[in-house]
C-alpha cells in the first residue's frame, strides 16, 4: 500500500477528490474504520467535523505517527493481514480508498471488508477509461495517467481492474452496490442505477457503497 | 482521605489494611513511597500515573533523594513536556517489593522486628497495581486520566486497563508485552542466580552484615544492561575501543571501553538497589501473563473497555520486540477498543523509552493532547 495522501492539513487536496465525496457520505457519530488511511486527511475530517469514532490501518510507519501526533486513532498494518484481528460488524463504515488495487488479495481484503463493515465504501482508479484504452492501443505502452502515474516496473498497483471488474468481484464475495459515484475531469455523477458500458469508458474513478448481503 | 497537595514526596502507611497476594499471601499495612508533581484540578479528572520499570522509582522528576541524580523522565514528564505538569497531576509510586521507600524485602516484619528477607511474600505485578490502587483511592482520585509506563511500567499500565479499566481514561504501554516471554525470563534467571551465588546473600538475610551481595547483584546489572541496549547502540558508542590504554593488555583486566562501561554500570547500581528487591521485581514480571488471566484470550482482557490506548514500540528493542506491541494491538483491535500504535525508529534498543527520542515525545504529545480534549480538560482549538 502506498501512501496516497501527502499533506494533511485539515483540507483535503484536490487531486483527492473521492476523499471530499466519501466524507460527505459518512454520517455524524459514525464508528468508522479507514484502510489504508495515509497522514490522515479523511479521518482528520470525520472527526472533527462530523464528530465520527474514527480508527484507522495504515502500512508506512511515517503516516502513522503523522496520523497519531495529530490526535487519530491509527495502527501500523497491513490490509492483507491485519483486517482478520478486527470483529465482526463492528464498524457502520469500512474505507478503502484508491488501496484495493496495491492488495496482494483483493479478494480476501474486500471479505473481511463485508465481515467487519455494515457498510463499506471503496474507490476504485478506473483502468477501463478511454485514455488508458487508448494508451494501450495507440501506443502499445504501459498506461500511465494521473491516478496511475508509475512505471508498470515500480507500480504499487498490482492488481489493476476496471469498474466492471470491481462490480463483479463486490457480488462474487456477497456484497451489493447501494449506490455509486463515477468521477471525471472532477465531474461528478451519482447513480443507485447499474454501471453502464459507458460509464466504465468515461469515469476515471468510482465510489462505491455496498453492503454485505444476508448469506 | 488524606489531603491532596502539589508536589508531595513521602510515604503513606495503610494502617489496618491488609493486601491480599496473587501468590496466596498478604502484606499487612503495606507502606507506599510516592511523589508527586503539578495540582489536582478540582474536578479530580487530571490525574496521571507514572509507572516505572523494575529498576526505577518514584522520583521521575527533580533531584532523588538517594542517588542525587535528576529524575529519570524528565524528557517526558515536566512543564510543557508531553506530559505537561501545568496541566496534569502527575503520581508516581514506588512499586511494593521496591526498595524506594515501599514495602519491600528490606522492609521491617512487625511480627519478628528483623527485615523481611525472604519471608517477603512473592508479588505479581497485578498486586503491584492493586497497592496503587490503595493510594489513588487514598487520594481521592475516582478515574486516571492516562497511566503511562514503559517496560515493567508498561506491564503496569496493560493490567491497570485489564483490572481496573473503569478507573482509567487512557493508556499508554510503551517498550512492553502483554506476558514475559521464555527468553526473558531466561534473562531474569541469570541475574537471579548471579545474585544467589554470591556467598554475601546468605539466603538473603544479610541486612545486618557489613557484606552485601554487591558482586552477585553488579553481574546481574550487567547482563541486564545489555539487554536495555542494542547491538548497533553499542558499536556506536564503543565499537572495539580500547579503555584507558593503546595496545591489548592480554589479560582479564578491562581492556575495551565496553567492559568498562559495564562495570561501573554493575557497580553504581549496587549502591542504590537492594539484592532482594531485584529477586521479587524480576519474579513478578515472569509471572506476568495477562492472557492467561483471561483463559488465554488476551482480547478477553480489554473487552468492552472504553479506555484509549498509545501503544508503543522500538524498532531496535530485542528485550521486548515490536512484535510484543503488535499482539498487543491486535488483541485491542479484537475487543473494538480505540487503539493507536505507533513503532518508533531507533538504534538505542529497549532502553529508548527513556531517551531523546522525538518521535515519541511527537506522536504522544499528540495523543495526549486529544485525550485531554476528549476528557474536556482542554478546549479543542488549543490543540496542535
Amino acid at each position: 500500500m502506498i501512501d496516497h495522501r501527502a499533506h494533511a492539513d485539515g483540507n483535503i487536496s484536490s487531486n483527492r477528490l473521492d476523499l471530499k465525496l466519501i466524507a460527505d457520505m459518512i454520517p455524524k457519530g459514525s464508528r468508522v474504520l479507514d484502510i489504508g488511511c495515509g497522514t490522515g486527511e479523511l479521518l482528520n475530517i470525520l472527526v472533527r467535523d462530523r464528530n465520527v469514532s474514527g480508527h484507522g490501518l495504515e502500512l508506512s510507519q511515517s503516516g502513522v505517527n503523522a496520523c497519531v501526533a495529530r490526535g487519530l486513532s491509527v495502527v501500523q498494518g497491513d490490509a492483507d493481514k491485519d483486517l482478520s484481528y478486527y470483529p465482526s460488524s463492528g464498524f457502520d463504515f469500512v474505507i478503502l480508498s484508491q488501496t484495493l488495487q496495491a492488495t496482494q488479495r483483493p479478494q480476501d481484503v474486500l471479505e473481511e471488508m463485508a465481515r467487519i463493515g455494515k457498510k463499506l465504501i471503496i474507490s476504485i482508479p478506473n483502468f477501463g477509461h478511454w485514455r488508458v484504452r487508448l494508451d494501450l492501443l495507440l501506443r502499445g505502452r504501459m498506461p500511465e495517467t494521473k491516478t496511475l502515474n508509475s512505471q508498470w516496473y515500480n507500480t504499487a498497483n498490482i492488481h489493476l481492474c476496471t469498474l466492471l471488474d470491481f462490480v463483479d468481484l463486490a457480488t462474487l464475495v456477497g456484497l451489493k452496490v447501494d449506490s455509486h459515484i463515477m468521477v471525471h475531469k472532477n465531474k461528478i455523477q451519482q447513480s443507485k442505477s447499474q454501471i453502464s458500458a459507458l460509464d466504465n469508458l468515461r469515469a476515471e474513478l468510482g465510489v462505491f457503497v455496498l453492503s454485505p448481503t444476508l448469506s | 482521605m488524606t489531603e491532596v497537595s502539589s508536589n508531595i514526596n513521602q510515604t503513606h502507611v495503610f494502617n489496618g489494611i491488609t493486601l491480599a497476594l496473587d501468590g496466596g499471601g498478604a502484606l499487612t499495612a503495606p507502606h507506599i513511597a510516592y511523589r508527586t508533581y503539578g495540582a489536582l484540578n478540582a474536578a479530580r479528572s487530571n490525574a496521571v500515573l507514572v509507572c516505572h520499570a523494575l529498576t526505577g522509582d518514584q522520583h521521575v522528576l527533580g533531584q532523588n533523594p538517594i542517588t542525587q541524580k535528576m529524575g529519570w523522565w524528565e524528557t517526558m514528564v515536566g512543564p510543557d513536556k508531553p506530559i505537561d505538569t501545568n496541566k496534569y497531576f502527575v503520581i508516581c509510586q514506588n512499586v511494593i517489593g521496591g526498595c524506594a521507600g515501599s514495602s519491600g524485602p528490606a522492609s521491617i516484619n512487625e511480627d519478628t522486628g528483623q527485615p523481611y528477607g525472604l519471608e517477603f511474600p512473592v508479588l505479581t505485578i497485578g498486586d503491584m497495581v492493586r497497592a496503587q490502587k490503595l493510594l489513588i483511592d487514598e487520594l481521592g482520585i475516582p478515574d486516571l486520566f492516562c497511566v503511562i509506563g514503559g517496560s515493567m511500567g508498561g506491564m503496569q499500565t496493560l493490567q491497570w486497563a485489564a483490572a481496573h479499566g473503569d478507573r482509567v481514561f487512557s493508556a499508554i504501554p510503551i517498550a512492553t508485552a502483554a506476558r514475559h516471554s521464555s527468553q526473558n525470563i531466561a534473562f531474569h534467571e541469570v541475574g537471579r542466580q548471579a545474585i544467589m551465588a554470591d556467598p554475601n546473600w546468605r539466603g538473603g538475610a544479610y541486612y545486618d552484615q557489613e557484606e552485601k551481595p554487591s558482586k552477585g547483584l553488579a553481574v546481574a546489572r550487567m547482563a541486564a544492561h545489555v539487554t536495555y541496549l542494542s547491538e548497533s547502540a553499542l558499536h556506536r558508542k564503543f565499537g572495539r575501543n580500547l579503555q584507558d590504554r593503546d595496545a591489548l593488555g592480554y589479560g582479564f583486566d578491562a581492556d575495551f571501553q565496553i567492559e568498562s562501561y559495564l562495570r561501573h554500570q554493575g557497580m553504581s547500581f549496587v549502591e542504590r538497589f537492594d539484592a532482594n528487591s531485584y529477586l521479587y521485581i524480576t519474579r513478578a514480571m515472569d509471572y506476568f501473563d495477562i492472557a492467561a488471566d483471561h483463559g488465554g484470550k488476551l482480547a478477553e482482557a480489554f473487552k468492552g473497555s472504553t479506555c484509549r490506548f498509545c501503544v508503543v514500540s522500538f524498532s531496535s528493542d530485542w528485550l521486548f520486540p515490536t512484535h510484543e506491541s503488535v499482539n498487543i494491538v491486535r488483541a485491542l483491535s479484537a475487543a473494538g477498543a480505540d487503539v493507536s500504535f505507533v513503532d518508533i525508529e531507533s538504534d538505542k534498543g529497549h532502553d529508548a523509552f527513556l531517551l531523546d527520542e522525538p518521535e515519541m515525545f511527537k506522536t504522544l504529545r499528540g495523543f495526549i493532547d486529544s485525550c485531554a480534549i476528549a476528557r474536556g480538560l482542554t478546549a479543542s482549538g488549543d490543540a496542535t
